[in-house]
């Protein structure tokens, strides 16, 4: 089954754009960026602050699976239900900068809909380093399963 | 395991991303290359190595010129950098999906 997710990031650019369909009316789509006990359960986080209006704010929190707490926070710079949220997005104490995160939704039919995510960093080396985090999480999870094997060998 | 260049640090530089727009056009030897630049024969060559190690560039020998142009296989590694960060959104966007159908049906 072909992917409904597509990224692009252009070399050189300090920008990543993610598009998505969903078989889900424009409505529901957008609900999932408005409530807390949605948004804990689609993204893994708890919701420490919720604040989802023009000027609002918010702050989540996840841990990872050594049991280290990161905290996320931003401000939501516009809010329009069912059309478009604009926030800054910062991961406290990684040193990965602050990012514009421009989410549009849109409506397709009564049931699908589109949700175009475009997130700009503070340069490109930022952008680069960002995108290939979860690479580089895949190749150390890799790495440790590979030493658990060998160290049972031994 | 021999550790391999890494491809986003080859092109995380802006001579290095300005040559590979320069060779995706056309092949060019490194004096063409050069010529498109204030900087050394010298530092541009060793740009161009750097790209060609990490297989963005290939050569290619036409008579007794050496020409440069764009590895379409090295760009689709880049690709396959990315695809882990495309999963992880893919996955969180499907377990909205999931989510949300479910409450549509309450």
């Amino acid at each position: 089954m072909e992917s409904k997710t597509k990224i692009t990031a252009e070399v050189g650019k300090q920008e990543i754009v993610i598009n998505r369909n969903f078989e889900l009316p424009v409505e529901l789509l957008f609900k999932a960026y408005e409530e807390s006990g949605i948004i804990e359960q689609w993204m893994g986080t708890k919701v420490l602050h919720l604040e989802p209006k023009t000027n609002g704010s918010y702050l989540f929190e996840t841990t990872d699976p050594h049991g280290n707490k990161h905290r996320f926070r931003g401000v939501i710079h516009e809010f329009q239900k069912n059309e478009r949220i604009i926030r800054t997005f910062e991961m406290e104490s990684n040193g990965f900068g602050v990012q514009l995160e421009i989410y549009a939704f849109e409506k397709l039919t009564e049931n699908t809909s589109r949700l175009r995510q475009q997130m700009i960093y503070q340069s490109v080396t930022l952008r680069d380093e960002n995108l290939k985090l979860p690479f580089a999480q895949g190749i150390n999870w890799a790495h440790n399963r590979l030493e658990e094997i060998i160290s049972r060998r031994k | 395991m021999k550790l391999r260049r890494d491809v986003f640090q080859a092109i995380a530089d802006p001579t290095r991303r300005a040559i590979i727009t320069l060779v995706a056009v056309n092949a060019m030897t490194p004096t063409a290359i050069a010529e498109n630049f204030g900087s050394s024969r010298q530092t541009i060559s060793k740009h161009i190595q750097i790209l060609t190690e990490c297989e963005i560039l290939k050569q290619e020998q036409k008579g007794r010129e050496i020409y440069y142009q764009l590895n379409p296989n090295g760009m689709k590694e880049i690709a396959e950098f990315i695809e882990p960060f495309r999963k992880m959104w893919d996955d969180r966007f499907n377990r909205l999906e999931t989510l949300m159908k479910k409450q549509h049906k309450i």
